[in-house]
């Protein structure tokens, strides 16, 4: 049905005037081509994502649903824990986010440079902590950050602290080791895209621009940053999807603690579900917080981008 | 003056990058090193080699059922992997090859739900397994991973440089559209399978959160689980530990250190 409607409307040129005969088997083979595929996004995510919405206005343990209607919405609000995780997670959000993307900037633009001395040393470097599984990567941080571990001797010996500091047990350092873990494993990877569009970037607008004296900061700033808008937007969206996301490294850093202080959206909807008894309609709706916080957060930066170019 | 300034500059740089290249290393080396240490001295910060190495992997080895782990791990990377690409490139060519207007809406569709976040997929995908019935097994882990709208947007962006000509050639010799696909558009992208294949092939290794919803007895468990268990309890003993994460990274590793090039292109893949 949707087949003949289309064929009339068909947008591609040379079609025009072929046997319909033709122009149907394309059409066909279109359907037969992304079919695997349509079906397969249909049961794992159309329909979850669905349901999760349904889900969200039931309540009830384990596999007992009623309709509650604004029931689980109303208790988001008294749920000082959830208040908690959404708090955790904006913050890791607005601290870790721009860090990450202020460096991995700076490094792509160093590294650009191909006069520089052990470039390749250098990206390659600054690249391999994201060949680290999250795992791997979070149990090693848990050992580097242990009460009497290297990081502590370090600093010690640096005469930069005192006392050692009680890392994971600690509500702020808790965060603080959070933040550097996931900064440690996304830098480079949000800096090989920076540097791949930079390589795009046409070298003789900044020669001019160096013979008419504008310095490096500003050639950097004015020229090179405004190029990169739609990268930087990328990335700035993807790490702002991966960030609301957090489970992971909180998981096995902290798992959430001390007293919540690194508690994170994600791993609060895991705990709602699968360590407690289950209140799944209720976990469904802080789901959708996230739900609502990517998209909302996506357009705002869509629309920062957008202004800025015109 | 503005020499001595742009020396200065220069000098930052390299101190920058070096404390950037040191801090990222830096854990690597840690790793290396633990996995010759006792607990103890890890966590103490001890920082010259050990002699537990060869109990740490006696101790690692002994823990699980390794062999039985590492099949779990390579039989859910490699065949979730697998499907992933040919469900995938299928789509991608599909989607570009065969335009019509309202294939174009669903490909539009599509790409706003790669911003849809797995945390509101996960309780409804634990409930239908559960109605499935295949709560720990291989395909509950696999099912939902196949379908990748990112790799999929992948593959479309890679079948742009796909010359039409071929296929119209293969269509003069009578080919039909599946054997074109299989026999001329699979070999002439091969390099963009190889670097789908990394991308995709370690995120499925390095998955963690599903596996830990889905998969619940230890004969089940994959590499990551088993890292993440050890590390769970009061005493986790950290020289075992470093054992397990060399051991997980090592295949993305190995495979970052012989393919950089592809490694890179695959990340870069749906960008372009």
């Amino acid at each position: 049905m949707a087949a003949e409607v289309e064929t009339s409307g068909s947008m591609q040129d040379r079609r025009r005037g072929a046997p319909s005969s033709l122009a149907r088997s394309e059409q066909i083979n279109g359907w037969l081509f992304i079919m695997p595929a349509l079906v397969l996004l249909g049961i794992f995510m159309v329909y979850p994502i669905l349901w999760s919405l349904w889900m969200s206005f039931q309540v009830g343990r384990g596999m007992n649903f009623s309709f509650g209607g604004l029931t689980n919405i109303i208790r988001l609000t008294q749920d000082p824990v959830f208040i908690r995780a959404l708090t955790n997670t904006l913050l890791f959000l607005a601290v870790q986010v721009p860090i990450m993307l202020v460096l991995a900037l700076l490094f792509a633009n160093a590294l650009n440079d191909s006069k520089l001395w052990g470039r390749g040393f250098f990206r390659t470097a600054i690249f391999l902590p994201c060949v680290t599984s999250l795992v791997a990567y979070s149990v090693i941080f848990k050992s580097i950050f242990a009460l009497d571990g290297i990081a502590n001797q370090t600093l010690l010996a640096l005469h930069l602290i005192e006392n050692p500091i009680n890392w994971l047990s600690d509500p702020f350092w808790a965060r603080v080791v959070v933040i550097s873990a996931i900064t440690w494993r996304w830098t480079g990877y949000n800096m090989i895209f920076y540097l791949a569009a930079m390589q795009n970037i046409d070298r003789s607008i900044y020669e001019a621009a160096k013979i008419d004296g504008v310095p490096s900061w500003a050639r950097f700033w004015f020229m090179t940053v405004p190029m990169l808008k739609p990268v930087i937007l990328f990335t700035a969206v993807t790490s702002t999807i991966g960030t609301l996301q957090l489970f992971d490294e909180v998981n096995l850093l902290t798992n959430g603690g001390p007293s919540d202080a690194t508690l994170t959206l994600s791993l609060y909807i895991y705990n709602l579900s699968f360590r407690f008894m289950p209140s799944f309609g209720y976990a469904a709706t802080v789901s959708y917080v996230i739900v609502v916080l990517v998209g909302v957060l996506s357009l705002i930066q869509f629309l920062i981008a957008r202004d800025r170019r015109g | 003056m503005s020499k001595a300034l742009a020396l200065t500059g220069r000098a930052l740089t390299y101190l920058a990058l070096s404390l950037a290249a040191f801090v990222s290393i830096f854990p690597f080396f840690w790793m290396i090193l633990g996995t010759t240490n006792t607990s103890a001295d890890i966590i103490r910060g001890k920082t010259s080699p050990g002699s537990a190495l060869i109990d740490n992997i006696v101790k690692f080895l002994n823990s699980f059922d390794m062999a039985r782990v590492l099949f779990n791990s390579f039989l859910i990377a490699g065949l979730g992997t697998a499907l992933t690409l040919l469900v995938a490139s299928l789509a991608g060519y599909g989607f570009e090859m065969f335009r019509s207007r309202f294939r174009e809406k669903i490909f539009g569709g599509m790409l706003l739900m790669l911003s849809i976040p797995f945390a509101a997929l996960m309780i409804p995908l634990f409930m239908m397994m559960a109605n499935f019935r295949i709560i720990n097994t291989y395909q509950a882990v696999i099912l939902p991973s196949i379908a990748s709208i990112f790799v999929i947007f992948y593959f479309r962006q890679a079948t742009k440089a796909f010359p039409s000509e071929l296929r119209d050639a293969a269509r003069i010799d009578g080919l039909k559209e599946w054997q074109i696909f299989l026999h001329v558009y699979m070999p002439v992208m091969r390099s963009t399978y190889a670097a789908a294949t990394i991308i995709v092939f370690m995120a499925n290794w390095n998955n963690y959160l599903w596996p830990l919803i889905v998969l619940q007895t230890n004969e089940m468990k994959t590499l990551t689980l088993v890292v993440a268990t050890l590390t769970a309890g009061y005493t986790p003993d950290f020289g075992v530990i470093m054992v397990g994460a060399i051991a997980a990274t090592l295949p993305t590793l190995i495979i970052f250190f012989l393919l950089q090039r592809r490694f890179v292109e695959g990340m870069l893949g749906a960008v372009k």
